[in-house]
């Protein structure tokens, strides 16, 4: 790593545990700042130090201390910081301040979109203006709405805590859907990669201290399956690329590999999509996939999350896996009440489907139809491909 | 940690039909752990009052009664931890079922 890197890693670390220490969050993050700015001015000439963590720590902590002296605040805080411990013993203490923090910037009684910019801000480390470009904010109303939710912690007095028994189960999935959020954030085709990247270490994180919730495991694992296509996904002119089209020795296997022994043989939301995205992943080529191991994990699916989504996956799915009309069934279904009118991939769906019962003619039509539909021009070419190839 | 909540109706109350918890105990559990310093069932809002002064001007008016399907109808003052802990009081509270409980931290001063 570059003394650069060095320090933007430490740098999260040092806020979790000040904010812990001071219950400050501007003065930790101030200080923090501070230790990293004077790394970045010394060493380029000393050299980085043997323990560059533990270098900065010690000069935030120093600030931190002369701030608290000047403003002659509470005892208590001071001798916390002067007895803040260094090497292995500090490691584990800094972890557990992340995990803390996690907790509290995921807490419900945030905005949703306060609690993803948080987390990268505070537990990330990620730059205000870089969390404002990926939001298509403005930096300056990205820092109004950090501020605000920074206000809200302290006055509302929202704990600094991971919660324990009944009350982590309630908080877990809340946690996890701003990583996932985080997650997709960089997956998407206008999203910021690097995030992608902080979603999964995060969940390495959470991994790593709470070995024993399997829907930790799964989100690790689902985030892994979809990573591994990154080159894959995009053809030489940037355009999304579809599963089945995929070059996949273009496919990361190390993280494909990480992921399967990372699988948990539980049924929650994440546990069940990890499974879906296993059966792909681990799949040579489109036809060997396990589509009955599929469409049967989309069935335990659709019952926690009923969503339009997920019941047109659901049924393409049941149409590979036991017939087009099986599929056309299951899709019909989806539809009811025009739940997908607004999803142009439905009308594709349909397509293909009837494209595998023979019909020739209409499928070309309903191509036609969902080309005229979607937004996308690599989209709109490909689904008019498919009619003509049909006819 | 001071909260003031706010006791609401709400125009989607809760469907489940277990049988909800009772208002008394509630008061008697809280009152018991000295998190609940008072609280009180307020009167309809056909009963309220508008005061204003303008320019020195004592202003009276009835009311007000607009969105009578969201109105707070009671109010309980208690102290708590955090608000991890305020959270788990108004949970237990009836009226988190039947409406909604606003959760308002007092100001620090």
């Amino acid at each position: 790593m570059t003394p650069y890197e060095v320090a933007a890693d430490a740098f999260p670390r040092i806020v979790a545990t000040l904010i812990r220490i001071t219950g400050d969050w501007s003065l930790a993050e101030d200080c923090a700042q501070d230790a990293l700015t004077m790394a970045l001015e010394r060493w380029p000439s000393t050299g980085v130090p043997d323990n560059p963590g533990g270098w900065l720590m010690t000069v935030a902590r120093n600030r931190a201390v002369d701030v608290l002296r000047r403003s002659s605040v509470e005892q208590r805080k001071l001798r916390e910081l002067a007895q803040l411990g260094s090497g292995e013993a500090l490691t584990h203490e800094i972890d557990d301040d992340r995990l803390r923090l996690v907790f509290t910037c995921c807490h419900p009684a945030l905005a949703l979109e306060s609690r993803v910019a948080l987390t990268l801000r505070v537990v990330c480390g990620v730059p205000t203006g870089a969390i404002a470009r990926a939001f298509l904010a403005s930096e300056s109303a990205m820092t109004r709405r950090l501020t605000r939710a920074k206000s809200k912690i302290a006055d509302a007095h929202i704990p600094y805590r991971v919660p324990t028994g009944p009350a982590l189960a309630e908080r877990l999935p809340g946690v996890l859907a701003v990583l996932y959020l985080l997650f997709t954030q960089g997956y998407n085709a206008s999203g910021e990669p690097a995030f992608a990247e902080e979603a999964i270490r995060l969940a390495r994180l959470l991994r790593s201290l709470m070995p024993a919730e399997p829907e930790v495991a799964a989100a690790l694992a689902l985030f892994l399956f979809q990573h591994s296509r990154r080159a894959a996904r995009r053809d030489a002119e940037g355009n999304l690329v579809t599963l089945d089209q995929q070059d996949r020795t273009r496919w990361d296997t190390a993280m494909i590999a990480e992921a399967v022994a990372l699988l948990p043989a539980s049924n929650g939301p994440y546990a069940l999509q990890a499974r879906i995205a296993a059966c792909h992943a681990t799949s040579p080529d489109p036809a060997s996939t396990d589509w009955a191991t599929v469409a049967a994990t989309y069935d335990a699916l659709i019952r926690l999350q009923p969503t339009p989504v997920i019941a047109l996956n659901r049924a393409v799915a049941h149409g590979y896996a036991h017939g087009p009309e099986a599929g056309l069934r299951l899709l019909a279904d989806a539809r009811a009440g025009g739940a997908l009118d607004d999803y142009p991939l439905a009308l594709a769906a349909e397509a293909d489907l009837v494209s595998r019962t023979g019909d020739a003619v209409r499928a070309a039509d309903l191509f036609r139809a969902s080309a005229a539909r979607v937004t996308s021009e690599p989209e709109r070419r490909a689904l008019l491909e498919r009619a003509r190839s049909l006819s | 940690m001071k909260y003031m909540m706010f006791v609401c109706t709400d125009s989607a109350p809760d469907t489940d039909p277990s049988p909800e918890p009772d208002i008394f105990a509630w008061v008697e559990e809280n009152d018991a752990k000295g998190r609940r310093e008072q609280g009180h069932q307020l009167a309809p809002t056909s009963s309220a009052t508008t005061v204003r002064v303008r320019n020195g001007e004592l202003l009276v008016s009835d009311g007000p009664f607009a969105e009578t399907k969201e109105v707070i109808v009671g109010f309980d003052l208690i102290d708590c931890a955090d608000l991890d802990e305020a959270i788990e009081v108004a949970r237990t509270h009836p009226m988190a079922r039947n409406g909604r409980i606003e959760l308002r931290p007092f100001a620090d001063l």
